[in-house]
């Protein structure tokens, strides 16, 4: 037996004794999900339990080192977690934007106290990140942010506004971009910086959606101090910093099918509508359906390509794109094959089904624009896959 | 099993692709076009292409197989894609070979298959009678009488039908058209008493034969595998057949694909290169998104097609997907060549037909998520 086999064979029987039944059932709604921080809040008594051994494992980071309390496992282990929880269906014990955006990039620009303040007690699951990059001027065209940092002893006084702060309410920290040199080039005046929520001078607001109350906030930042030290990569360097980070963002939103996000079985749903809607409906629902196989197949030939060590761009540049559009389209067309049905968010009398696709429908319009909109995903494409001048 | 090619087929389709582009290049096709060749195929290249093992790829080792399995016949058939190579390698070896490995008995498939393997035997399945594919749909009669099979009826759109050295006829022996059981297959020399061959020129400028059997008489080794229960194998092999010309409209596609991008660097209007306008940009950057998703969908078709799971939906998968990408990047790339995308001397023009003749090819994207949809149970 060598290593990997050995490995996988305790990890399977690890988790088969030690993840709760309850834990391994497709997530159905946000209760489902346990957000880390300091506000942690546990829906059942399994979700605590599961929590608690995987973070006793450095589970709830597996890929990190030991000394930043993740698990330590190489890329080949990670692997093999990844797979035996899939196999089993386990949830993620813990849900933390930090954890798959900004744990990486510290890990990689991040000076050792950085790394030691913050890896650690996100990795014990105490601290929930938030991330401040968009404003009300700076969407697409994100570089033209001008949330204003000047330099004030060993500070940055920060004033300004950021917008579509998911979780900012919740947050204990955020990682943000600031303009710290207006003077400069757009790119090169950018810093990257780490700030505790509970400073005076931040206000946060929470945005109502076209689907209701979302998990989308506007932030406030009034003379808001923050340490020097808490930025990373060097100042006027936050750019390089910032990119990784939505690299990160959009592998992270290339797997909202696979447990990351709560989703609706299209099939199941669809078949109690389909007798009464003719054949047209059947085509285009096995046309959504041929499409999410597809891309599943896509993820599996990616992972493969990643372990023969093949370059991965050309497929990876898409899979933010294929995965958002398809699953606005999954509801689009759930919520017009349920016809007058699928058109109340909370009216009496419908299924908690036919409320769930009206709410979906409309919120996974966010999906296509949160996190480099298609359009901004397509010019990746066109320029950096295909080489088309810019 | 995995979605990447291993070693071996790699290099087979390395070879292939090199191959293909000295011996067998678009040029080729167009050259057979225009002198009209009555065969429609150049019997020279088929010799070559069987010394290199290639209808040997997918057959069993004891019958002079490489033993390299769809995934490895796939590769071929993608870089058959790429250069147009017209050859008899879908009919004679996929489909012939591929009934009579599934249906044949012992002394059908010792005398036929190392003949397919070494090239010598040509084969052609005469199955189509309708103008949309319709296997279940066979009404070409086939009856016993005076200790003879009997067959009368008409086939169309005989792939390669006109080179055959055999046929294989699927009839209907028993039941109703449209139902799968009652239906059997024939081995038929094309050139027995009142079996008629007509060829007909298609748009890809490859062939497919009218076929008709006026009273045919046969004896009772004409009849491969058990009467009126042909069906079974008829679809295992028609998957096998969608999935390796799923990964021939994956070669047209790329290939055009990459001309087109090439083209939109190169092309000046307006004193820039016409590709650095966005309307282009995003309409060929979705066009890259399709062509990656069909390469993980072909790749896992030709997996099934070797393991035997889940054959049929993911040989419907690749096939609907190849059928209509193939329409849409192909109309796009001919968009976007402007004038010169219309005229013939550009060999853009060909692969459009040939996309066309495929997408029709044993199922279009309707046809086939009909049948996914049938699989998943909806």
């Amino acid at each position: 037996m060598s290593g990997g086999d050995a490995f996988r064979a305790d990890t399977r029987q690890w988790l088969q004794a030690n993840c709760p039944p309850s834990m391994r059932e497709p997530l159905r709604s946000d209760e489902d999900m346990v957000w880390g921080g300091s506000r942690i809040a546990f829906h059942t008594e399994d979700q605590r339990v599961w929590f608690e051994r995987m973070r006793e494992r450095g589970w709830l980071v597996p890929a990190w080192p030991r000394a930043y309390g993740g698990g330590g496992l190489g890329p080949r282990e990670q692997r093999i977690l990844g797979e035996e929880m899939q196999a089993l269906g386990c949830r993620q014990p813990q849900y933390n934007l930090g954890i798959w955006m900004l744990g990486p990039v510290l890990l990689e620009f991040g000076t050792e106290q950085q790394k030691l303040e913050h890896l650690v007690p996100m990795a014990r699951g105490e601290i929930r990140w938030c991330q401040g990059f968009s404003e009300p001027n700076a969407g697409s065209d994100l570089a033209s942010l001008r949330t204003a940092a000047v330099r004030d002893g060993d500070d940055f006084v920060i004033t300004g506004q950021k917008i579509w702060t998911s979780h900012g309410d919740k947050a204990d920290w955020m990682y943000a971009l600031v303009r710290t040199d207006p003077q400069a080039k757009k790119q090169e005046g950018i810093s990257f910086v780490l700030l505790d929520m509970k400073s005076p001078g931040v206000s946060v607001r929470p945005i109502e959606l076209i689907s209701g109350k979302s998990e989308f906030c506007e932030t406030y930042f009034d003379a808001v101090r923050v340490p020097a030290r808490n930025v990373v990569g060097g100042t006027n360097q936050g750019w390089r910093v910032a990119k990784r980070l939505l690299e990160h963002e959009r592998a992270a939103m290339s797997t909202f099918t696979e447990g990351g996000a709560p989703t609706l079985d299209a099939l199941a749903t669809a078949k109690a509508y389909l007798a009464g809607a003719g054949p047209v409906w059947r085509d285009r629902l096995a046309a959504s359906l041929m499409d999410q196989h597809a891309f599943s197949l896509t993820v599996r030939r990616m992972k493969e390509m990643q372990a023969a060590r093949e370059d991965l761009a050309p497929v990876s540049a898409i899979m933010k794109l294929v995965q958002t559009e398809q699953e606005a389209a999954k509801y689009e067309l759930l919520q017009q094959l349920m016809g007058q049905r699928g058109l109340t968010l909370d009216g009496e009398g419908y299924t908690t089904d036919e409320q769930a696709v009206c709410r979906l429908w409309l919120y996974t319009k966010s999906y296509t624009i949160a996190g480099g909109s298609s359009e901004i995903q397509l010019n990746i494409i066109a320029r950096r896959v295909l080489g088309l001048p810019g | 099993m995995a979605l990447l090619l291993n070693a071996e087929q790699r290099m087979l389709q390395a070879s292939a692709r090199e191959f293909l582009a000295g011996r067998s290049p678009v040029a080729a096709l167009r050259a057979l076009r225009d002198r009209r060749d009555t065969r429609g195929y150049d019997p020279q290249l088929w010799q070559d292409i069987a010394g290199l093992g290639w209808p040997a790829a997918a057959l069993p080792e004891t019958h002079g197989g490489l033993g390299v399995g769809f995934q490895g016949l796939g590769a071929v058939f993608e870089q058959l894609g790429r250069t147009l190579a017209a050859t008899p390698l879908l009919s004679t070896v996929v489909l012939g070979g591929g009934l009579l490995t599934q249906a044949g008995h012992e002394t059908q498939r010792d005398l036929w298959l190392p003949k397919i393997a070494s090239g010598e035997a040509l084969f052609a399945l005469a199955l189509e009678e309708a103008p949309r594919h319709d296997p279940a749909g066979v009404t070409l009669r086939a009856w016993r009488d005076a200790g003879h099979w009997w067959l009368e009826g008409d086939k169309q759109f005989v792939l390669d039908g006109h080179v055959a050295d055999r046929l294989i006829v699927v009839a209907r022996s028993s039941g109703a058209a449209g139902e799968e059981a009652g239906l059997s297959l024939f081995l038929v020399d094309p050139a027995a008493a009142r079996v008629q061959i007509a060829r007909t020129a298609v748009v890809d400028s490859r062939n497919a034969a009218h076929a008709r059997f006026s009273r045919v008489q046969l004896g009772d080794d004409a009849l491969i595998g058990a009467p009126d229960a042909a069906f079974a194998a008829l679809d295992v092999v028609l998957d096998q057949a969608r999935a390796c010309l799923a990964a021939e409209l994956l070669g047209v596609i790329t290939e055009a694909f990459e001309r087109t991008v090439a083209y939109l660097k190169s092309r000046v209007q307006f004193g820039v290169a016409i590709g650095s306008f966005q309307a282009l940009q995003h309409r060929v950057a979705r066009l890259h998104v399709e062509i990656e998703l069909l390469r993980s969908s072909v790749a896992a078709a030709l997996e099934a097609a070797d393991t035997g799971q889940a054959t049929a939906q993911l040989a419907s998968l690749a096939k609907a997907r190849a059928s209509d990408l193939g329409e849409r990047a192909l109309n796009e790339a001919v968009q976007m060549h402007g004038g010169i995308g219309v005229t013939d001397e550009l060999e853009i023009g060909l692969y459009l037909k040939r996309a066309r003749v495929l997408q029709q090819s044993f199922g279009d994207g309707t046809f086939h998520r009909d049948r996914y949809a049938r699989l998943r149970g909806f």
